[in-house]
């Protein structure tokens, strides 16, 4: 039935059924699973009201749906629709910079009437769809003008979406273009000093870019307790949810720090510190195999990749996967400061849960169009 | 081939491995990564659980302090004078409300609801988390209660909430003993502040303002207990994990006995003045009744600015007489000044002056006249207490002078605070050639002294300190610290309050403890004594002096005329006694501004709380025989 164990055994078999539909079944199921503990955590996360629950599962629908349809298009059209996908997308961020909706002190939606339209969340997508078509157009590993200019592509979308201020979109929208450019193969000697410039940007960062809003956060991730019922209260209490939890956690819908709402955010960003409160550090080790599991199941998915386009795209979207985790779970436990980055596929929302199900049916389409007869 | 076509030249193969490596690299990273967001939980998760586990207990269980009942007030037989009585008011919880305007309508139509009760409930509720109870009306009557609670069903979110309010139901005649409890104010809150008690009151609204109720707030407060709830990040109460109940404050036992109050009490009714009985025995305070009073219910509830207004009048009855007013002692003084004299051997009980109606200092012209204007003649010390003979008195007290009169008073409590346990007293003054150094900065005059010896001039004393220096001379010379309270009640027990003996005063010769008791036996029970009619009849042999302090300084050549004088400026009646003769149980003073003479104003009320409280002498004693003894005018020594 699994159509991952007759893949293993060459190009030369028919294609399964799944394949035909362009589904890749060990990736559908972990996602699936993931979405599962999104809905039961979201339903402790808000006091038990289903209310929260049938609008998550309607979004999870729409995105299987929409993952569905995009696995259908081919690699190759998708490559072809990069530049004027770019072009669109770059233009709509500096028309929400114009005439975007502001929210939270921050203009990030452009507002249709009928519909809202975050065009920042789109670039995440866009964005290593455009790198890994420009940089695979010549010879891998890529020349040092390429990547220069690879980085420039980068560097347009980031600073825009940075300017609105979005500092978490712009982080994953940057690491997503990079992670195109490194699987692609820049050179160490590049990297190295791209790592020697940006610890170069970080003063200039500091003093020129960042809103004081940005700042406090910075400084309060530094010290949470220095101002424990202002900024440090999100982070203060998400620790004492986390700890409290224990080995084993409180039960599910026993969580205290959730329950009575000390915890903030509780069903978007810092719903991870539910999880860990009602589940303790066991449910955590299991969330992250799963996560795990996704992850390296995208990595195959990129390695068995047939052109290095598919390739350099499947890697850099699975690996922003990872940057969503690791960003969420780090500035949750305090590793990281609050930069407002939903835990892939539990956090309670619609527009990141459709934004990562497109990657994963980008990610299905590279791996159920290959040919097989080589 | 696939190939692409803007790239003529690829090594596929070599790519691929270039890809394979960096993904393996990058997965690496994750895995990297992974491990340090594990460590991190681990971190947390485990080896600092206990510390997040009691901070995320300190968040959601909260200690509510809980009230401790008040102690009761009992009279010295056990009749309750201060109680705790449920006052109800009426609740809303905004929160279980669906409509607050119809809610409101209905119980309006229910009961009356005053147009600042509607709008101080609309302006709370803007103002207050929504799922805290919100008062609507205050002290519902019973009927309010009754058609509120058979209506509770058709208002959902409306409560009736009962809470303990200090009663007293003898109103104003006890006024001035218990004090009253009341809101705590900003600076007694300060006050509880300073002194680390913040967690005593926690949860106590009221705390003791005067008399009883303030000076012993702490025994009757108790000690608060505490509700371990549950709470959520904006204060709900989720539920209850565990209560500790507080420990009630403990129950007083005062010496009063309500029985003379009440009467005392009434019998001053329209008069200014004040009562005090105490014990000689012990220093028990049997009454301390001032007049006029008011209720001091009124307070508990928080007084209307109306009313109070009203008690700012000019009799002035938020004054406590008893300890608080101050009065020129007059003739009371003068079995004192006639025991200090003889002491001092100045007089015997055979001297004898010749009184010629006035008094006159050597080689000085002004007379210091003596009430008879014809004189009482040849005067002893028997005569001088029994007439109230003032020319006497002008003579002792300027043969002995003003350092040994000022002395000899001062061992009988004047001009010093009595000590009795309430905070609202004055110490009145004793005058001396120091004090008036200090006070007006003149030289004392030999005239000064003489006006001392009728109990007038600068000297004042409150009736209390009458009564006590009363006391001290019918128990001859055990100098008592006036007490109300009698005994404590609390978990462990009843605890008696023992007699607070301050001194003694011993004399040279006791015999002139019977000189005096003589003198003043005859007032009350030799005819003509100043007291002879209010008491002659009495079933006990009882001893006492009247007194009649001057308000205004009468001209040497004029004549008290008291319907021609103002009344508010006529002289005030004081009586000071103690009772039975032998062995006295009661020593009482009672002091009545401007009603004129000591023995008809003043002493008809001591007769009366004396035939009260010696109610078990007359059963015991046969009337026949008192009167026997009276009429051989020979008293029992």
């Amino acid at each position: 039935m699994m159509p991952s164990s007759s893949d293993q055994k060459g190009y030369a078999r028919k294609a399964s059924f799944w394949h035909r539909i362009h589904l890749d079944i060990p990736l559908l199921l972990g996602l699936l699973l993931l979405m599962c503990v999104s809905l039961v955590v979201i339903y402790s996360a808000s006091g038990a009201s289903i209310g929260l629950v049938k609008r998550q599962a309607l979004h999870i629908v729409i995105s299987l749906a929409v993952m569905f349809a995009v696995a259908q298009i081919p690699p190759d059209t998708i490559r072809r629709w990069a530049l004027p996908l770019f072009t669109f997308g770059v233009a709509m961020l500096i028309a929400t910079l114009l005439f975007g909706h502001v929210g939270k002190g921050a203009q990030r939606w452009i507002d249709f009437g009928f519909a809202k339209f975050q065009p920042s969340e789109a670039m995440k997508l866009i964005l290593p769809i455009m790198i890994a078509h420009f940089i695979t157009r010549h010879a891998l590993p890529p020349q040092i003008k390429h990547v220069m200019l690879g980085f420039v592509i980068v560097l347009i979308p980031t600073l825009l979406i940075a300017k609105q201020p979005d500092l978490g979109t712009s982080i994953l929208v940057a690491s997503a273009g990079l992670f195109a450019l490194f699987l692609a193969g820049m050179s160490w000697r590049i990297i190295l000093s791209f790592a020697g410039a940006i610890s170069a940007f970080i003063p200039i960062l500091w003093y020129f870019l960042m809103r004081p809003y940005q700042r406090q956060r910075v400084l309060t991730f530094l010290d949470p307790e220095s101002d424990p019922l202002g900024s440090g209260y999100h982070i203060i209490q998400s620790k004492i949810a986390i700890g409290s939890g224990g080995l084993t956690g409180k039960g599910w819908l026993n969580g205290t720090q959730s329950q009575l709402e000390f915890l903030p955010e509780r069903h978007t960003d810092f719903i991870f510190s539910v999880f860990c409160e009602e589940f303790g550090l066991m449910g955590v080790v299991g969330l992250l195999c799963l996560y795990m599991f996704v992850i390296a199941r995208g990595l195959i998915i990129a390695t068995r990749a047939q052109d290095p386009f598919s390739r350099v795209l499947a890697g850099s979207i699975t690996l922003t996967f990872f940057v969503y985790l690791f960003v969420n779970i780090g500035m949750v436990s305090g590793l990281l400061p609050v930069v407002g980055v939903p835990l892939p596929l539990i956090s309670y929302g619609g527009t990141s849960m459709l934004t990562l199900m497109l990657g994963f049916g980008l990610l299905m389409s590279i791996h159920t169009h290959r040919r097989f007869n080589k | 081939m696939f190939l692409n076509k803007r790239a003529p030249i690829r090594n596929l193969n070599a790519e691929n491995t270039l890809f394979m490596r960096r993904a393996l690299l990058a997965f690496i990273g994750v895995i990297v990564l992974v491990l340090v967001l594990f460590t991190n939980l681990f971190q947390i998760q485990i080896n600092l659980y206990e510390d997040y586990q009691t901070r995320a207990n300190g968040n959601r269980i909260k200690l509510i302090p809980v009230a401790p009942n008040r102690g009761l007030i009992y009279d010295r037989n056990g009749v309750l004078l201060a109680e705790n009585k449920p006052v109800h008011s009426l609740e809303l919880i905004p929160e279980q409300i669906k409509s607050l305007e119809q809610t409101l309508t209905t119980i309006s139509s229910i009961i009356e609801l005053s147009e600042t009760e509607h709008s101080n409930f609309i302006k709370s509720a803007k103002s207050q988390r929504r799922f805290k109870s919100i008062t609507l009306k205050n002290q519902l009557t019973p009927t309010e209660v009754a058609k509120i609670s058979v209506n509770l069903h058709q208002l959902p979110g409306v409560s009736i909430d009962a809470r303990l309010k200090r009663f007293y139901p003898y109103g104003p005649s006890l006024t001035h003993v218990l004090g009253y409890v009341a809101r705590i104010t900003k600076k007694e809150q300060a006050t509880i502040s300073a002194n680390n008690e913040e967690t005593v009151y926690a949860a106590t609204r009221d705390i003791g303002k005067q008399g009883i109720e303030k000076y012993y707030q702490r025994l009757l407060h108790g000690s608060p207990g505490h509700q371990e709830v549950e709470v959520n990040n904006r204060g709900r109460i989720i539920r209850v994990l565990n209560y500790h109940p507080p420990t009630h404050g403990q129950d007083l036992y005062l010496n009063i006995d309500v029985k003379l109050q009440q009467r005392a009490f009434d019998m001053l009714e329209g008069r200014r003045g004040s009562v005090v009985a105490i014990d000689p025995n012990n220093g028990a305070v049997l009454a301390l009744v001032t007049s006029p009073s008011y209720d001091p219910n009124l307070f508990v509830h928080g007084i209307s600015s109306k009313a109070y207004k009203k008690l700012l009048s000019r009799d002035k009855p938020l004054i406590n007489r008893a300890t608080q007013g101050t009065y020129p002692p007059a003739s009371t003084v003068k079995p004192l000044i006639a025991l200090a004299a003889l002491e001092e051997n100045i007089i015997s009980d055979r001297t004898y002056i010749n009184d010629p109606g006035w008094f006159k200092l050597p080689n000085v012209n002004r007379k210091f006249r003596d009430h008879l204007k014809w004189g009482h003649g040849k005067v002893n010390v028997y005569k001088a207490l029994e007439k109230s003979c003032n020319t006497y008195f002008y003579d002792v007290a300027y043969r002995l002078g003003i350092d040994k009169l000022s002395s000899y008073m001062t061992q009988f409590g004047f001009g010093e605070y009595t000590g009795i346990d309430i905070h609202e007293e004055k110490s009145a003054i004793m005058p001396s050639r120091g004090w008036k150094r200090a006070r007006y900065n003149q030289p004392w005059y030999i005239g000064d002294t003489i006006s001392l010896g009728i109990g007038q001039s600068y000297w004042t004393v409150t009736p209390l300190q009458l009564a006590k220096s009363t006391a001290t001379l019918a128990t001859n010379g055990k100098v008592f610290v006036p007490q109300l309270l009698g005994a404590s009640q609390s978990e462990q027990g009843l605890i008696q309050i023992p007699a607070n003996q301050a001194s003694t005063i011993n004399l040279k010769d006791d015999n002139n403890w019977n000189i005096i008791h003589k003198g003043m036996w005859n007032v009350t029970n030799k005819l003509g004594g100043t007291a002879y009619k209010v008491f002659g009849d009495a079933p006990y042999e009882s001893a006492g002096k009247t007194g009649t302090a001057q308000v205004v300084g009468i001209a040497e050549d004029q004549k008290y005329d008291k319907d021609k004088i103002h009344e508010r400026l006529r002289d005030n009646a004081i009586f000071v006694g103690y009772a039975p003769f032998e062995n006295p149980e009661i020593a009482i003073s009672v002091a009545i501004e401007n009603a004129g003479h000591g023995g008809s104003s003043a002493a008809p009320i001591a007769r009366e709380i004396f035939d009260i409280y010696l109610e078990h002498i007359n059963t015991s004693l046969q009337p026949s025989l008192v009167k026997q003894q009276q009429l051989s005018g020979n008293p029992v020594l």
